[in-house]
């Protein structure tokens, strides 16, 4: 148990050792998109009865804060220790590959969790945004972040140059982020696009997570939260086994 | 007695390449051995296969009894690995580094004895600096500390004293052989054949991927060389034909003489007397491991050949 809570301390200080980095500078950018589209949109777009777009819009932001972070998170640790050869201290020790993956996406969740507080806090400042039904928030925000974490695990695991962990973010976190719904309700999408939404997990994340904020969803929480959890156990489960097998890192 | 590692029978190879092929090896508790061998002999893939770094394909290898795959937390609790890249975390001081460490194998407050191995190794006035500030020959002093937070039985070594300063080099060997007084197990590779001379009891020696010598440090260097070195600088560059069939080199105006014993020398010294050549400098020499070694390669190849 030593063991795990040392490395999942280190793996807490490696970011918040950078935290202009890894907590401010997603917080800044988050409330960047807030502003834009809060200006250009919020007289022109209801998505729910008595919801302005804004209010609509932040659980959004929130939630694509925290996933992308927790993505960065674990995959850009995974990454460094990789490139620059730390790995092998992590390698030596008697640490189980379990210890080391929970390690990871402990730490992914919590940088996931600060940042996406931290767009909250300064979010209510301006607005008024209540959490009706807050276990369901957080079930959510834990479950995507450590989704997430997970999946950045295996990106780092993978990536065996920057620009190949980049293109996994740009090409297929992002997309997926940015076509799950934080800008907008899927129902106001042509019939086919609506469909392809249901393809995409992300998509339940968020409109999980707002149903949190608001009571009222897209789809019912409970599918939800079972394509969430689904996809959530069978990530770590891959992850789990790419480190038990050594892949990339025992040669 | 439980030996501190033993493989059987290992094999390794990345795509068509042979790394290590069929390797014996048993390390009794105690020893202080050093593993041998020129560049991509396979020394490091071995070491990293004790290591759990590297999986053999067939072969199994055990640290104080425990199997490196299926008992790996135990094998590894019980090994202590000084690698040979030049490896550290930006993000951590010295100390934190330590402290990190020991976590990792399940060790809470561990300054006491943090605060002797940062002593031993003359950390102590780097020990709260940026592991970034450090120079290599720092760096490579916190890799060691890093190996023997937890006390481990067994101490492996791949170079560690590569790129090292002479003084280091020798507070690290008196503070390594410290250690296997102490009753560690030491494995070690180096470049440095006096150094595995000076400190090592048992040699074996890996050249692509197989071992061609396995023994005590004395009884490999008597079965290559039997007999005695004689260096002469003389007053003349060519030695007399009676003499050439004994000259094994000829290095920078020194003759390198193989002869088998004291007596031979007097009679080196007469027909250096009748031919009329005066002895400059005069030096007699003991076959030391480097001999040994090379010995050892072009023997191999030859028999390649």
């Amino acid at each position: 148990m030593i063991g795990f809570l040392t490395l999942l301390y280190k793996e807490f200080l490696r970011f918040w050792k950078v935290g202009f980095q890894t907590i401010a500078a997603p917080i800044v950018s988050t409330l960047l998109y807030l502003l834009v589209f809060y200006h250009v949109l919020e007289a022109q777009v209801e998505v729910y009865p008595d919801v302005a777009y804004t209010v609509f819009l932040i659980p959004g932001l929130v939630m694509m804060a925290v996933i992308q972070n927790a993505f960065a998170n674990a995959s850009s640790s995974m990454i460094q220790s990789k490139v620059s050869g730390n790995i092998v201290f992590i390698l030596l020790s008697p640490l189980s590959y379990r210890e080391i993956f929970f390690a990871y996406i402990l730490a992914s969740i919590a940088r996931g969790l600060l940042v996406g507080v931290g767009v909250y806090i300064i979010a209510i400042i301006f607005f008024d945004i209540p959490i009706r039904l807050p276990i369901w928030a957080l079930l959510f925000v834990v479950m995507g972040s450590g989704l997430l974490g997970a999946l950045g695990v295996i990106a780092g695991i993978w990536a065996e140059k920057f620009d190949q962990l980049a293109a996994f973010q740009n090409f297929i976190i992002m997309p997926l982020t940015f076509l799950s719904g934080v800008f907008y309700s899927i129902h106001s999408l042509p019939s086919i696009w609506q469909t392809l939404s249901h393809l995409n997990p992300f998509f339940y994340m968020i409109d999980g997570f707002r149903y949190g904020f608001f009571g009222v969803s897209d789809i019912s929480p409970y599918v939800s939260f079972s394509v969430v959890a689904a996809c959530f156990i069978i990530v770590s489960m891959l992850a789990i086994q790419v480190l038990k097998s050594g892949y990339k890192l025992r040669h | 007695m439980l030996p501190a590692i033993d493989i059987k029978h290992v094999s390794k190879h990345y795509g068509t390449l042979c790394a290590l092929a069929d390797i014996n090896l048993t390390i009794q508790t105690g020893e202080f051995f050093a593993l041998l061998g020129p560049n991509g002999a396979g020394k490091t893939t071995l070491i990293n296969v004790i290591a759990g770094l590297a999986l053999a394909n067939k072969g199994t290898v055990s640290v104080m009894g425990h199997d490196v795959i299926n008992q790996y937390p135990k094998a590894r609790q019980n090994l202590g690995v000084v690698p040979q890249e030049l490896v550290f975390d930006p993000f951590f001081t010295v100390r934190e580094t330590l402290v990190i460490q020991s976590g990792y194998y399940g060790i809470k407050n561990n300054s006491a004895w943090i605060d002797e191995i940062i002593h031993h190794l003359s950390l102590d006035d780097k020990a709260n600096q940026n592991m970034r500030t450090l120079s290599g020959g720092m760096k490579r002093r916190v890799l060691v500390a890093q190996a023997l937070v937890h006390k481990p039985p067994v101490i492996i070594l791949d170079e560690p004293t590569a790129g090292v300063d002479v003084e280091l080099r020798q507070s690290l060997w008196d503070f390594i052989q410290q250690l296997n007084q102490d009753g560690h197990t030491i494995l070690l590779t180096t470049h440095y054949l006096q150094e595995a001379e000076a400190l090592c009891n048992r040699v074996a020696i890996l050249k692509q991927g197989r071992m061609v010598a396995l023994d005590s440090m004395q009884n490999l260097i008597g079965s290559v060389a039997v007999g005695y070195i004689l260096r002469l600088k003389l007053s003349v560059s060519i030695l007399p034909t009676a003499l050439q069939k004994l000259q094994i080199c000829y290095n920078k105006g020194l003759h390198d003489l193989k002869i088998d014993d004291y007596d031979q020398i007097e009679s080196v010294l007469e027909i250096l007397r009748h031919a009329d050549i005066k002895v400059v400098e005069m030096q007699l020499l003991h076959p030391d491991l480097e001999e040994v070694f090379v010995g050892m390669m072009n023997k191999t190849e030859e028999e390649q050949a």
